[in-house]
């Protein structure tokens, strides 16, 4: 009605989509950037957790290098789902969540958006901080690239699948164990194909076949889990 | 009180009984595996029902949430508890018959894996059911969960196919006949429509007393109660 009545130009519903998307993003970013330490911690657990490998299994480098793939895989895995539990945390305590779900822009972008900048706080660092990892775990220098590649179509998945997790648990007080058993059985497709594609990539062989299933489970995700996840969050909030 | 209960709970029993005594009693044995095979009158039925049953629940759950049908969401509720045995007692009686037969209890194979990661996804169902208080909410948000999980159910039909596995193919199919002889596949079959008509009157049950427990303040339940 606004807009009828001044004489704004209308915009097309395209762009307001992204603005919504971007707006969303952005202010995710913005306010983890000011609590930085809660940045930092999944990507000092990730190393931690590699680390207890070494010592708790073996340190023979040979053997570390079989193992590399599944451990730097699953460490991933787990401390994106402790990145998980605050996702929408903040928002359902400090009532912003309730004004989302009134608001008449669409769920969907607003989610999305939210996914993806937890996302770029988590699984884009993870990804980037794997070949560290690799290094410290004699993954033969082969398996990076590959690593890398898999870890960057696989943990937006992580992200998305987790944050329905998330979602569902946001009104509980006590979510975190909750969410590991609702959500990692379903993050064992990515965890196989995942490593698939390490292991091909480490003894050579050609692992664009694993990728593409990875590529096909993220588009599956994105399609998908930002419904799952705004249906979640209406249930969370009016129960 | 229950017009179908009384006729279930009969051609279960009937199906059961003649099933078990016809499997274990009168089914030839295999020529390679001797008697040891016959857990697989108990394996496959468990497998199939635990499947169909997390189907049932994903349905159920989508029914709740759309027509927002009270008694859909509690036959949900009620189906997992039955499905997550069932899962499980695929599971056991399948490392019970890996031992003797692959030799040994567990391997890693598709189609056991994608069966735990089923159980598994029924355990969180009854996790999430039971950590949220509000009886409405619970139903919804674990409907929701049943219906991300649904993806896994193709994954588990198709996996003896899809990797070449140790695990073997299917024993019923819709469009071909069974591998193995008539003598056999009978009683399997006897017993497979024994565990679902078993799983009808569980279900029943088990939903007649999830209606009473929630409407237990109600004046009818206090009359039933009182007549008895």
């Amino acid at each position: 009605m606004s807009e009828m009545l001044t004489n704004e130009p209308v915009q097309s519903s395209e762009q307001t989509m992204r603005g919504l998307f971007l707006a969303v993003l952005k202010r995710d970013l913005l306010l983890s950037y000011r609590r930085r330490s809660d940045l930092v911690n999944p990507l000092i657990f990730f190393l931690m957790v590699a680390t207890l490998f070494p010592l708790g299994v073996s340190p023979e480098p040979d053997f570390l290098a079989q193992l590399a793939p599944g451990v730097v895989w699953v460490a991933a895995l787990l401390s994106t789902l402790l990145s998980m539990d605050s996702v929408f945390r903040s928002d359902f305590e400090d009532g912003t969540l309730e004004q989302t779900l009134l608001s008449p822009q669409p769920l969907f972008v607003v989610v999305l958006g939210k996914v993806i900048a937890h996302w770029m706080l988590t699984g884009l660092p993870l990804a980037l901080l794997a070949p560290v990892l690799g290094i410290m775990l004699f993954l033969p220098d082969g398996g990076m690239g590959g690593l890398m590649i898999s870890l960057l179509l696989g943990t937006p998945t992580l992200s998305l699948v987790g944050a329905i997790g998330a979602a569902l648990t946001v009104g509980l007080r006590k979510g975190g164990v909750l969410i590991s058993l609702l959500v990692l059985p379903l993050y064992i497709p990515v965890l196989i194909f995942g490593t698939s594609a390490v292991q091909a990539a480490v003894t050579g062989l050609p692992l664009g076949g694993y990728l593409a299933l990875l590529g096909a489970m993220l588009a599956l995700g994105i399609v998908m889990a930002p419904l799952a996840i705004g249906a979640a969050l209406r249930i969370s909030v009016s129960g | 009180m229950g017009k179908l209960l009384p006729w279930f709970a009969i051609v279960t029993a009937a199906l059961l009984v003649s099933g078990i005594v016809w499997a274990l009693a009168f089914a030839p044995s295999d020529y390679q595996q001797g008697n040891s095979f016959r857990i697989i009158y108990i394996h496959v039925p468990s497998a199939i029902l635990a499947q169909s049953c997390y189907m049932l629940m994903a349905i159920a759950g989508a029914i709740g949430l759309i027509w927002k049908m009270k008694v859909a969401d509690m036959v949900a509720k009620s189906s997992a508890p039955i499905g997550a045995t069932m899962a499980l007692l695929a599971l056991v009686t399948g490392a019970i018959w890996g031992k003797p037969t692959w030799g040994s209890w567990w391997v890693w194979d598709a189609r056991l894996t994608s069966m735990l990661i089923l159980l598994f996804l029924y355990l969180g169902v009854i996790a999430l059911n039971s950590a949220i208080e509000s009886e409405a909410t619970a139903a919804q948000a674990t409907a929701v969960l049943a219906l991300v999980g649904l993806v896994n159910i193709p994954i588990i039909k198709y996996s003896v196919e899809w990797w070449n596995t140790l695990h073997q193919p299917a024993t019923f199919t819709l469009t071909e006949r069974p591998a193995m002889p008539a003598e056999m596949w009978v009683p399997l079959l006897v017993m497979v429509i024994g565990f679902y008509c078993f799983f009808a009157v569980s279900l029943m049950l088990r939903t007649r007393n999830e209606i009473l427990h929630r409407e237990r303040r109600a004046r009818w339940v206090r009359e039933l109660i009182e007549k008895q």
